[in-house]
């Protein structure tokens, strides 16, 4: 299964066969006060700042999140996606509760987006996937609805086939839907990553699609995040993440190992190339 | 020979639930916060005297400890589960009236955010306070907290929000709440929450700890 996400020229495809396609998450104003100030003043040096430093720690794909309070995302993400647009070429994953603000960004966005997220609930597909149709993207599929989230792996296989059959009834191909497993503090709960994993195995074996997964929400609460948050993307490979979403910088190591370690790096190539890179 | 509240204190502060639980392997086959609180109250000790001396002094250390990063959340969750434990014991006596609490807490986070962890935490930290908590759960809206407040006149709101663009739903709150109710004290907390936004949104406190809150509700119930 190969979904293909495209920036202004280039293109990227997130293979279920791999390599691991890197979603760099830090374009996002939690914990970033930086990013709210220089945002509210209208500057986007500093956006720019965030795409460069993760594009040269390996991302492939930029998340892009502007929500804030006080901001109008739906004049906002558009105006960033713009910006960044004319600096850098990789694929934009743009990231909003609010379908107008993902709307109004894929009207200027060149290329084809990744779109984050929908979800199984009844408003979500209604108020997202025709936008998906209309404007060609692809989407991430969360797999939680409208009873909330499930620590049943069957069930949450459950919500993404039902994301899986909307979509394709709008005449939107499986391609172009990433499902994400739902990955969760394991501080607060010590099975959820084991579910996490479990759902990642069946929606390989039964849909085949690509996934992704927010992996740094699995250390909230724990000391030694990176190392925690590293193990854990390095299972979800095995068993079948293909996009993490994640701080390039800091995962981006444990990623290549993976690829390197499942077959997946002739020569060890992306490995070394990323061991000089990082010197 | 440490006295019995002593005991539960220390099964508190190192989340030894009851007999049966194996955690912390160093207080294995020990009687935990469960026996001890029976054995006490079968003793005559007043409930309000294993609050004040055992409970709370138990869950401000494990609230301090957690402020400095000596403990972590699973930790704080053993705590938790220990304090519940001796809780059940002491609830009849809040029912009948013989033991008193420090007044009434209701703690939700805000309409579209559906993290609970930190809002458990603090739950956990202000019932360990001495104080009646509601957990209304996640994704909660202003209607949810407005019924509360009729339920429960004089009662403190506590709003989480993990998401900037949940806070807005915070700031909406927060509005509507002190439209109707203005002497409504509110707290808010989460991961993007700052002071600033507190006096923006014209919430009354923000703590980046659960720790912090409890030492607020303090303030306001002495």
């Amino acid at each position: 299964m190969k979904t293909i996400l495209k920036g202004r020229s280039l293109e990227v495809e997130i293979n279920t066969e791999g390599p691991v396609i890197i979603i760099g998450e830090s374009i996002n104003p939690t914990r970033r006060k930086k990013l709210v100030e220089t945002l509210s003043a209208g500057n986007f040096d500093f956006v720019h700042e965030l795409a460069r430093v993760q594009i040269e720690a390996g991302a492939d794909v930029l998340d892009v999140n502007v929500g804030f309070p006080g901001v109008d995302d739906e004049l906002l993400l558009p105006e960033t996606v713009k910006s960044l647009q004319q600096e850098f070429d990789v694929p934009l994953c743009l990231d909003s509760p609010n379908p107008k603000a993902i709307e109004a960004a894929l009207k200027v966005a060149e290329g084809k987006c990744l779109i984050n997220s929908v979800n199984g609930e009844e408003k979500s597909m209604e108020a997202i996937l025709p936008i998906v149709k209309e404007y060609g993207a692809a989407v991430i599929g969360l797999v939680m609805d409208d009873n909330g989230i499930t620590h049943d792996p069957e069930k949450r296989l459950g919500v993404a086939e039902k994301i899986l059959n909307r979509a394709g009834k709008l005449g939107i191909s499986p391609e172009d839907i990433v499902i994400d497993p739902l990955a969760m503090a394991v501080s607060a709960d010590p099975n959820a990553c084991k579910v996490t994993l479990e759902t990642i195995k069946l929606v390989r074996d039964k849909l085949g699609l690509n996934m992704t997964e927010g992996s740094s929400n699995v250390s909230f609460g724990l000391p030694n995040r990176e190392i925690l948050n590293n193990a854990f993307v390095t299972l979800s490979i095995l068993y079948g993440v293909t996009c993490p979403i994640a701080n390039p910088v800091k995962i981006t190591s444990a990623i290549r190992a993976a690829d390197l370690l499942l077959g997946r790096d002739d020569y060890a190539m992306k490995w070394v190339e990323h061991f000089q890179n990082t010197q | 020979m440490s006295t019995i509240l002593e005991q539960i204190s220390k099964c508190i502060e190192f989340g030894k639930i009851n007999l049966a639980s194996p955690y912390p392997p160093d207080m294995k086959e020990q009687e935990g916060a469960d026996e001890l609180t029976k054995k006490a109250i079968d003793e005559g000790i007043d409930p309000n005297a294993i609050l004040d001396e055992a409970l709370i002094p138990a869950m401000a250390i494990v609230g301090n400890k957690f402020s400095k990063n000596e403990i972590f959340v699973p930790q704080m969750l053993m705590s938790a589960k220990a304090m519940g434990a001796s809780m059940e014991h002491i609830r009849p006596f809040f029912q009948s009236g013989a033991a008193k609490r420090k007044g009434v807490f209701v703690v939700g986070t805000v309409a579209g955010d559906l993290h609970d962890i930190g809002k458990n935490l603090v739950a956990m930290m202000v019932e360990g306070g001495g104080w009646e908590v509601i957990d209304l759960g996640v994704d909660v809206a202003s209607a949810k907290f407005e019924e509360s407040i009729n339920q429960h006149p004089g009662c403190i709101i506590g709003l989480s929000a993990l998401l900037t663009t949940t806070m807005t739903n915070m700031g909406t709150t927060v509005k509507e709440l002190k439209a109707k109710y203005p002497e409504t004290q509110i707290l808010i907390g989460g991961a993007p929450v700052t002071t600033e936004f507190c006096e923006q949104i014209g919430a009354n406190f923000y703590s980046p700890d659960p720790q912090g809150a409890v030492n607020f509700l303090n303030t306001i119930a002495s």
